[in-house]
């Protein structure tokens, strides 16, 4: 069977200034549907370039990208994105910047009610109705975080793409927005790749943990399976011998065998 | 908190009777309850608080003021070809008694002076916004344009404005347009590069979201593209405005006719120095109130 995510030999050269920059290199992955990936690695291994290939916003210079069988060419609203800083239009208000995505994706084919209660409804899901008239200035940066996810899940995408999410907010927000993501993902039954470089964080969301070496010339090192039953329960988990397990596996991998080079911290 | 709010309320403290209504229940050998003093009382505090705050934003100013009108009066002493302060004050009383005067195309009142300089920078300048604006976000949205034409930009933009005049002159043959056309040329340049370097410096992660939504490109101007640009453009109109009044007056002066600029040369032949001095205080508070005003809209599209 084919997989829906299909990404064979894709590798990514930059042009810079300063000649060729190999960013990424033989990158062979094929995900499920819906399947939770997380991909992990240190700051410029090329973690964030390979989501945007996924995204379409960068063309792999080499390689196909294939998703359900079409090869990726360009962004486009069957892969939703949430950006690492939010990305939210601030002259528009929550409802307005989900409506947006919603008037684009659903717009030719049903009634301006529908697209609001299709509006309405994402930001149900993420628990802002409350916030739905305010602009993204007058929201906390977890509540804007939620707006940003409430309109990429709005498109219906068949992928979610999520760059490092929560990386920009404090630990408790973090760790509500994880909570809430899964239950999101359990209930929308969505396809997720995700960026992170949180370790607990990708043991505690994903199925896959997909390990990448430090750039440049990036490639997949390993790919960790994270068999823990689902529902997950964060508290639970903290005293499974087997999560900490998985999670030792990432950690050795990151700091034993990829440890940063020097010269690069 | 103003004075005017903590009033009342203080009123209401002392009326509920919370102070003068226990009084009798208070056994005779307590200490009679004190009224509270008013500077002691929330509002009282309030009102203090609010008095000093009143005077902290009120008093610098002021003195500045007063020092100026102090070395004005001073300098007017010791020169008696400048008039004083008390003079100008009486002149200008008189002045703008009777604005709307008309006398002919040489003796026109103040409020005529005004609004025909007005006039004037508003055609030039509102032609240098019809021109300048589209054109900086032509330059800001593509790189072969902004290469193309930053050179001629870099060359012209430092010219002197009245440089500009005798072209102006000879192209356009009349002094009128001629002074337009020098406010145009000289106004345009702040929104033409505010303008580019606001759409250049339109966040990526805006036109990511653009790409991923797919958006069309009239959705992409309007949601994105113009309202990221807004406060760029109306920096440039607010600098471009404060030249266009800068130049006016010079540009009056050289082409004559109706206008400040003008009216402060002709009252510089009639040798009227409080005339002069009016003027200046004329030119300085509505151009304060033009920049001013566009603040106002400049503080409405804000989003930071």
């Amino acid at each position: 069977m084919q997989s829906y995510v299909q990404i064979e030999n894709a590798s990514m050269v930059f042009s810079t200034k300063k000649g060729k920059f190999t960013a990424l290199t033989d990158i062979n992955l094929h995900v499920e549907q819906g399947e939770f990936i997380a991909l992990i690695g240190h700051s410029g291994c090329g973690k964030s370039t390979l989501l945007n290939l996924v995204a379409g916003l960068l063309d792999a210079t080499d390689g196909v990208l294939l998703l359900s069988n079409k090869e990726i060419k360009g962004p486009g609203p069957e892969r939703g994105v949430v950006f690492q800083n939010h990305s939210l239009l601030p002259w528009l208000s929550a409802f307005e910047n989900v409506y947006l995505a919603v008037e684009k994706v659903f717009g030719r084919s049903e009634t301006k009610k529908q697209l609001k209660a299709r509006t309405t409804a994402a930001l149900e899901l993420v628990g802002l109705t409350h916030a739905a008239a305010k602009l993204p200035g007058e929201i906390s940066g977890g509540m804007k975080q939620r707006v940003g996810i409430a309109r990429a899940l709005a498109m219906e995408p068949k992928v979610l793409l999520m760059d490092e999410p929560f990386g920009a907010l404090d630990a408790l927000t973090r760790a509500h927005l994880q909570d809430e993501l899964l239950k999101i993902v359990a209930a929308t039954q969505s396809t997720v790749i995700m960026v992170t470089h949180d370790v607990d964080e990708a043991v505690l969301l994903s199925d896959r943990i997909v390990m990448m070496t430090n750039g440049p010339a990036a490639t997949i090192g390993e790919i960790l399976t994270v068999d823990l039953p689902r529902p997950r329960e964060r508290l639970q988990l903290a005293h499974d011998p087997h999560y900490h397990d998985l999670r030792s596996k990432v950690l050795e991998f990151l700091y034993s065998r990829q440890m940063r080079p020097k010269e690069a911290a | 908190m103003s004075a005017i709010n903590a009033t009342p309320e203080n009123l209401n403290h002392i009326l509920s009777g919370e102070d003068i209504a226990l009084t009798p229940k208070v056994p005779a050998a307590a200490a009679p309850t004190r009224r509270t003093p008013l500077f002691e009382s929330e509002s009282g505090k309030r009102l203090i608080e609010g008095t000093l705050n009143l005077f902290k934003s009120i008093i610098p100013p002021l003195l500045g003021m007063l020092l100026f009108i102090a070395v004005w009066a001073l300098i007017a002493n010791t020169n008696k070809s400048i008039p004083g302060p008390s003079e100008t004050w009486t002149s200008a009383v008189e002045l703008f008694s009777d604005p709307f005067y008309d006398n002919g195309p040489n003796d026109k009142g103040i409020g005529w002076n005004i609004l025909n300089s007005l006039y004037r920078v508003g055609l030039g300048f509102g032609a240098a916004a019809a021109v300048g604006i589209p054109l900086g976000f032509m330059i800001g949205r593509f790189d072969f344009l902004n290469r193309m034409l930053s050179p001629i930009i870099s060359i012209l933009r430092p010219v002197s404005p009245l440089a500009w005049l005798p072209i102006g002159l000879l192209v356009l043959q009349r002094a009128e347009p001629a002074s337009i056309w020098v406010i145009f040329i000289s106004s345009i340049w702040p929104m033409v590069l505010n303008t580019a370097a606001g759409v250049q410096r339109i966040p990526q992660d805006y036109m990511n979201v653009a790409r991923v939504l797919n958006l069309s490109e009239f959705k992409v101007f309007t949601k994105i593209l113009f309202p990221a640009v807004l406060p760029y453009v109306l920096t440039g109109v607010r600098l471009a405005i404060g030249v266009a009044w800068l130049v006016i007056v010079a540009a009056e002066m050289l082409t004559g006719g109706v206008g400040i600029g003008f009216w402060v040369w002709d009252e510089w032949n009639n040798l009227n120095v409080a005339h002069i001095i009016i003027a200046i205080f004329v030119v300085g508070i509505v151009g304060l109130l033009l920049e001013q005003a566009l603040m106002l809209i400049a503080k409405r599209f804000s989003y930071d």
